[in-house]
């Protein structure tokens, strides 16, 4: 899409087409000969993985709705059905459901490489911002197919989760309304959630073309983080990294398959394959492991609406990470104090997580609370610890990464890719030269 | 295209002799007539189509029903589907009602009083929306502190008025629009 083209048509079939409708063409620059920087890591190969993972979803959804029934009277057993009665159809319903926690851990990962690599900064802050649209996209995909098979989570995770919005002053009451289509959560939100729901994939894969679209403009980071100088830093796409990225691809479908054959429930949680009651609420209510940080940042908050806005605020704050980091060096390899502090923020993300899916008042250490009420809550509770995390997290992008590329020392950069950083002339034929005749 | 154009003064742009600027001023109508009424058909198109994710006429037609208070006992909770949401009919014992003006004056988050809540002269009658004003979960009966409701999702208590006392919930437990019909029948909605 950038740069020159190196595609020759061979045959005259190519040849007509090429002046007609350059497909191949397109598909040569993008996909076989694109230049990319010769020292990509595995944590490159999740963009592929990703890719993958929708289509998946998409084709063993579009499965899954030939047999599903939208109706709050059938809904749940025609999931049932699905599982037991309909051929292959065991096999199809967990790859769906285990699919969604496959590509949520695929995204992680992929954002986690950006955050670790800067990938996020000029020139690929749009790149960045489709992601995030992206990963909001799927978000909401996630949260309709869950409320799908009708179960009891499926039921009052949607009631909590489409009450936040009545949070909103004013006009917070007509929109749940709206978006209900009645007077709670009924036979029209469960008609509107699968409509949308199978809508929603194709939305995205329409924002992943513009992704690769801006991912080709400025080229791909690299783990130096440096900008491509030669064609000596990169090599074709075609054969180095279909080959790289495929061999990723069957690691992560062997992890996938594990959960699909040999634990498909485990990531779901057991009530709901109890049918959806209105007229009572599971003890316990908790989203999918993938959303529980966000799920923590608003039980965090004892206001109601202030609750909702930080949960948002978690995804917004994303959205202007670019601006937010004032560090010129993208890779942290050379950001040691950035690396320390982007270790903690991920620990942080999984401290939520924890929080997220345990009772808001159960103690953390021992069997007992403290006793000692700090403000509203006893100082022993999930509550507290959810809300040290929830300070890091939102500390992490509004304090740290704007303080610290101003106040730290990076590492010497490398020049480019192919360069070591040569602090010692003398040390650069043992190390870069000697190496490959070791390996043999 | 261009070199069919012969002289520059066919070209609407060029300030000629007749380019006097009543033109453009009319060019400009049309322009902003044209947008004005795109925009207005698409404004158009678009309330239906929000629109119709409102309330159906039959889901609005279902709204009302009626109870017989007979089925229950004093100190008992019977809960009921109302416009697809739980019901509380609770028929309080004395104690719990006392209980529930004692603290009429207290420091309430949602200030209201017993009768405020009630029928005059059914002060045994409590009928609630069971929906907890946090985010909707359904409210279990005589727990928490106050021996109202207590809400498993994140910790709201409630008084045996339905009034909020602890928690993140913001208000008291809705009372619905509901009439007597009889000493023992109620209409509600
Ligand atoms: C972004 C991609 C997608 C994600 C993340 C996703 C996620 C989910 C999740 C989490 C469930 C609940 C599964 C369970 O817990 O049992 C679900 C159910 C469902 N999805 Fe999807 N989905 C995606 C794409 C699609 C597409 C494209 C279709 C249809 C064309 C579809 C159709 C269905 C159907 C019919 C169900 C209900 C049956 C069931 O519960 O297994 N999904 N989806
Ligand atoms: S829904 Fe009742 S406390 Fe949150």
């Amino acid at each position: 899409m950038s740069g020159h083209s190196t595609y020759e048509p061979k045959t005259g079939f190519e040849r007509w087409l090429d002046t007609r409708l350059p497909i191949i063409r397109f598909m040569n620059d993008t996909a076989l000969d694109f230049p990319t920087p010769k020292n990509l890591n595995y944590w490159w190969t999740f963009g592929g993985i990703l890719a993958l993972m929708l289509g998946i979803q998409i084709v063993t959804g579009i499965v899954l709705a030939m047999h599903y029934v939208p109706h709050v009277d059938y809904a749940f057993n025609s999931v049932e059905r699905i599982r037991r009665d309909v051929n292959y159809g065991w096999l199809i319903q967990f790859m769906h459901a285990n699919g969604a926690s496959m590509f949520f851990l695929a995204v992680y990962v992929h954002i986690f490489r950006n955050l670790y690599y800067g990938s996020y900064k000029a020139p690929r802050e749009v790149l960045w911002i489709l992601g995030c649209v992206i990963y909001l996209l799927m978000i909401i995909t996630a949260f309709m197919g869950y409320v799908l098979p009708w179960g009891q989570m499926s039921f009052h995770g949607a009631v909590v989760i489409t009450n936040l919005i009545g949070a909103l002053p004013v006009v917070g009451k007509s929109i749940t309304t709206w978006l209900w289509g009645g007077f709670a959560v009924d036979d029209p939100t469960l008609n509107r959630f699968f409509s949308l729901h199978y809508l929603m994939p194709f939305v995205i894969a329409g924002v992943v073309i513009l992704h690769i679209w801006a991912l080709h403009v400025p080229g791909n980071n690299n783990p130096k983080g440096v900008d491509v100088k030669s064609k000596a830093d990169t090599v074709p796409f075609h054969p180095y990294y279909t080959v790289k990225d495929g061999f990723a691809i069957c690691v992560f479908l062997l992890m996938y398959a594990t959960f699909v054959f040999y634990m498909p429930d485990v990531l779901g949680d057991a009530i709901n394959y109890v049918k959806a009651n209105p007229l009572v609420t599971p003890q316990h209510i908790v989203p999918e492991w993938y959303l529980l940080p966000f799920y923590a940042i608003l039980r965090a908050v004892p206001n109601k609406l202030m609750g909702v806005i930080l949960m948002f605020a978690a995804i917004a704050v994303l959205f202007i990470l670019p601006w937010l980091d004032t560090s010129k060096v993208r890779s942290m390899r050379y950001r040691p104090t950035a690396r320390l502090y982007l270790g903690i923020f991920f620990l942080a993300c999984l401290v939520l997580g924890f929080c997220g899916a345990n009772p808001p008042d159960q103690p953390i250490l021992g069997h007992e609370p403290s006793g000692f009420m700090l403000l509203d809550a006893d100082i022993n509770s999930i509550v507290w610890l959810s809300r040290i995390g929830a300070l890091y997290y939102f500390a992490y992008f509004l304090l740290v990464m704007p303080i610290l590329g101003l106040t730290e020392t990076p590492l010497p950069v490398p020049e480019g890719i192919s360069e070591p950083v040569l602090s010692h002339p003398a040390a650069a034929p043992t190390g870069a030269a000697a190496a490959p005749e070791k390996r043999g | 295209m261009a070199d069919t154009v012969v002289g520059a003064t066919s070209d609407p742009h060029a300030s000629g002799p007749h380019a006097s600027g009543d033109d453009p001023s009319r060019r400009d109508f049309i322009n902003i007539a044209a947008i004005a009424a795109t925009v207005g058909a698409v404004g158009g198109l678009a309330w239906p189509l929000i629109d119709q994710m409102n309330p159906a006429g039959d889901t609005l037609a279902l709204a009302s029903i009626e109870f017989d208070l007979t089925k229950v006992e004093p100190g008992q909770q019977v809960v009921v589907k109302w416009r697809g949401k739980p019901l509380f009919v609770r028929h309080r014992t004395p104690a719990q009602i006392a209980a529930a003006v004692k603290d009429d004056h207290a420091d309430l988050r949602d200030p209201q009083t017993d009768a405020e809540r009630t029928k005059p002269g059914k002060a045994e009658w409590l009928i609630l929306v069971g929906t907890c004003t946090h985010l909707g979960c359904v409210p279990t009966v005589g727990g928490g502190e106050y021996g109202g409701w207590f809400c498993p999702c994140h910790g709201s208590v409630y008084d045996t008025s339905g009034r909020i006392r602890k928690g993140p919930a913001p208000k008291n437990l809705e009372v619905p629009t509901y009439s007597f019909l009889s000493d023992t029948k109620i209409k509600v909605g």
